[in-house]
């Protein structure tokens, strides 16, 4: 199949901001950007995780990934910067052509859009015998050679704007969960990528810190930075989400700005789904 | 058989001679005498017969046989460490020992000597192609020499008195073993010694005349003096009947000078403590101390060298390099370190030899120690690490690679700093366990504490004394350790914990 053909989200393209504001994380040429994915096919033994995939994400756009549990959203997340591989189909991000991962091929393409994507984990995964700070230079001053001076500096810049300046010499023993997460977004950020992928990133929060984590993504989105979002929150995903994309049984069963998804959802799949989480 | 009948009932005596001391005595039969040797010290003295391992041989043995006719009374053999000789008799475990015990001032001085059966001397032996080395003077005047002997004899006070750079050893055919392979010049020592070891060998020779005569005597608990007078009295009648010379013949250690056995008196070894004193002593120990210390630290270092690599190879290898891995750990994990010691001691030089491979495996006995412990211990350091590794989930590894960082990257910088808190105590208690280890390496003549200590004691008698002292030694070293992996454990887990 042709990769036009196979989009479903034609309502959302023209939303995108072309021009970032500059935010001192360096320019984030958005613009440049695209995500598309070709009939990825993923399974588990005889299970069918992902089922014939096809979807492209705009440079800037914010995607939350909804559905049932199982219904194959990590994967997918996980599939987009290489952690989990894929039987079939092939996914581009920007120029770099992710295939099938076989015999370690790829790996050099996998390095590369790793550096375009950053992720954010549900449980945090901040390296534990590191401190917040050491934690968001490790990465640039280890994989694009930064000098370390640079890249404290850049580090204790987006300590500061995740609001936790003041909390760069603690290890992650002693933060609060919502603060772990948010030094592993500024951890992300180190790296300047042009998207986000975040796997249920709120889960494991209590519900008074999920504001501060998703008030930084809101931030991000507002700065032009592409988010595919796996969540829950189906506040979140109405107020934020450009495009809403229901995953049941590996297939896409929905896909559309919220106000459609979410308010007035098509399938019985997804109007069962919606009532039991807003339950 | 009758021997071997003699070795397996021996402890069974010991128990009767335990249970009912005196009313045996007077009973028909005869109470035996318990006579001890080692018979792992080797020939002519008494030693396992090539042709039938079973049984004991040796002039010694033949000796014992003729003293059992002339007592009237059947001698057992107990077999019993040489260097515990001495302190066994004070115990009490058996009723005499005659191994080529050596009469000294000191050991007169401690227990009862009968009559001397032997008179020694002492033997150079060379390689054959040897041409500095003449006699024994000239040792004195070469300074580029090392020479072998066994550790507490004549022949190593004799070494001692000229300053004659030596290697001790506590067996009698490894220095003549090294001495092939190059590893000394020349070994010194009591000339039937050489003559079981050295004359029958084409690529060794005696070189001088046998020199500094001394007394093998029979020696007995102080207060044993009817027993003593019974058994010189046996003698003086196999001296003088001629049987010993037969038997002497026999092992062909008999010379002239045994001729002034029916004379000699043991009036000229005067018995005198040597007084080892605390000042003396404890520099000794020190450097022995040292010794345990780098050889400790070096296997360590190369144990963890290599067992990081075993458990990586384990954890992260394909297939057949894990096979390998793991084969490495099973064989070095399933035997003693002893015998590895022994083959990388002993046996790799012959081995080098025997395929005629260019290279030289002779490698030093410190460097053979170090090899011995660091590929055994790396056996046990890889499991350690691999289970710490494997403690480590796998979304620190997700994590790090969402980064961008490589495999070996994130193995260093985030997987191995937290995996050392898991690995800090258990490795701990692996150094401690090597510290003692190191103990074994005697076998191979490096003289760390614990040889030291053995030297020591069996030469001053002072067991107590200076068993207290190296026990000390051992603990001011260990146990500061165990409370550093203490510390350590702590502050990493105070630190690291999520």
């Amino acid at each position: 199949m042709e990769t036009g053909s196979t989009r479903r989200d034609g309502l959302q393209g023209a939303t995108l901001q072309a021009e970032r504001p500059s935010n001192g994380s360096g320019a984030l040429n958005a613009g440049q950007m695209r995500i598309d994915l070709r009939n990825v096919t993923k399974r588990y033994g005889k299970n069918l995780i992902l089922d014939d995939i096809s979807l492209s994400i705009e440079p800037g756009e914010t995607v939350a990934l909804i559905g049932p549990s199982g219904g194959g959203k990590s994967t997918l997340l996980r599939c987009l910067n290489g952690l989990n591989n894929f039987d079939a189909g092939e996914i581009s991000v920007g120029p770099h052509q992710l295939g099938p991962q076989r015999n370690g091929s790829g790996r050099e393409a996998y390095q590369q859009v790793r550096r375009l994507l950053g992720m954010v984990f549900q449980d945090f995964q901040l390296f534990p015998h590191l401190t917040a700070l050491q934690n968001v230079i490790e990465a640039p001053v280890r994989v694009l050679n930064v000098s370390p001076a640079a890249a404290k500096e850049r580090a204790m810049r987006l300590l500061a704007r995740v609001g936790l300046a003041d909390r760069a010499d603690a290890y992650p023993r002693q933060l609060s969960g919502g603060q772990k997460q948010r030094v592993a977004i500024a951890r992300a950020l180190a790296m300047e990528p042009r998207g986000l992928l975040c796997d249920e990133i709120t889960s494991a929060l209590d519900p008074e810190l999920k504001s501060e984590v998703l008030n930084v993504l809101e931030d991000l989105k507002q700065e032009g930075m592409t988010l595919v979002v796996v969540t829950h929150e189906i506040g979140f995903a109405r107020r934020a989400a450009d495009r809403v994309i229901v995953l049941a049984g590996g297939k896409i069963i929905e896909s559309g700005p919220p106000e459609q998804v979410i308010d007035n959802p098509q399938t019985p799949r997804t109007q069962l789904f919606l009532s039991r989480v807003l339950a | 058989m009758k021997e071997l009948a003699r070795c397996w009932l021996a402890p069974l005596f010991c128990l009767v001679g335990i249970l009912a001391p005196a009313s045996r005595a007077t009973a028909q039969e005869p109470e035996p005498l318990v006579w001890a040797a080692d018979a792992e010290g080797g020939a002519p003295y008494i030693f396992k017969d090539p042709q039938n391992p079973s049984r004991n041989i040796g002039f010694e043995v033949d000796l014992a046989e003729a003293l059992s006719r002339e007592l009237g009374r059947p001698i057992i053999h107990r077999q019993y460490a040489f260097e515990g000789l001495v302190p066994g008799l004070l115990r009490g475990d058996f009723d005499f020992a005659m191994n080529g015990l050596e009469v000294t001032p000191d050991r007169r001085a401690t227990i009862l000597f009968s009559r001397p059966y032997y008179i020694y001397q002492q033997q150079l032996v060379v390689r054959a192609e040897e041409t500095r080395i003449e006699n024994f003077e000239q040792l004195k005047t070469l300074d580029d020499v090392l020479v072998a002997t066994l550790g507490d004899t004549a022949a190593e006070r004799l070494l001692d008195e000229f300053g004659i750079p030596k290697r001790r050893y506590d067996n009698q055919t490894d220095p003549y073993l090294d001495l092939e392979l190059g590893r000394v010049d020349a070994v010194f020592l009591d000339l039937p010694i050489a003559v079981a070891y050295g004359k029958s060998n084409p690529k060794l020779k005696f070189v001088g005349p046998p020199v500094q005569p001394g007394f093998y005597a029979i020696g007995f608990r102080p207060q044993d003096q009817q027993l003593a007078a019974q058994v010189d009295a046996a003698l003086e009648k196999l001296i003088s009947s001629g049987e010993l010379q037969k038997i002497y013949e026999k092992w062909g250690i008999w010379d002239e000078t045994q001729r002034q056995l029916a004379s000699a008196s043991l009036d000229d070894v005067a018995a005198s403590r040597s007084g080892l004193s605390f000042s003396r002593y404890f520099p000794l120990l020190l450097e022995g101390a040292l010794t345990t210390i780098v050889l400790s630290v070096l296997s360590m270092l190369l144990a963890i060298a290599i067992g990081l690599q075993i458990a990586v190879m384990r954890l992260y290898g394909p297939a057949p390099v894990r096979w390998l891995a793991t084969a490495y750990v099973e064989f070095f994990r399933g035997i003693p370190v002893l015998l590895l010691l022994f083959f990388l001691y002993y046996s790799l030089p012959g081995i080098a030899q025997y395929y005629g491979l260019s290279v030289s495996l002779q490698l030093p006995a410190f460097y053979a120690a170090i090899l011995g412990f660091g590929l055994n211990y790396a056996a046990y350091e890889a499991e350690i690490y691999r289970a710490g590794i494997s403690s480590i989930p796998a979304g620190q590894w997700e994590a790090a690679a969402s980064l961008g960082m490589t495999g070996p990257q994130t193995f260093r910088r985030i997987v191995l700093p937290q995996a050392v808190r898991f690995i800090i105590p258990p490795m701990t208690n692996d150094f401690v366990a090597l510290f003692k280890d190191t103990s074994l390496v005697s076998i191979i003549a490096v003289t760390e504490l614990t040889k030291q200590y053995q030297i020591l004691a069996r030469s001053s008698m002072k067991y107590l004394e200076l068993g207290l002292v190296t026990a000390a030694l051992y603990l001011v070293m260990s146990v500061p350790l165990g409370y550093l992996s203490r510390y350590l454990e702590h502050r990493w887990s105070k630190d690291a914990h999520d």
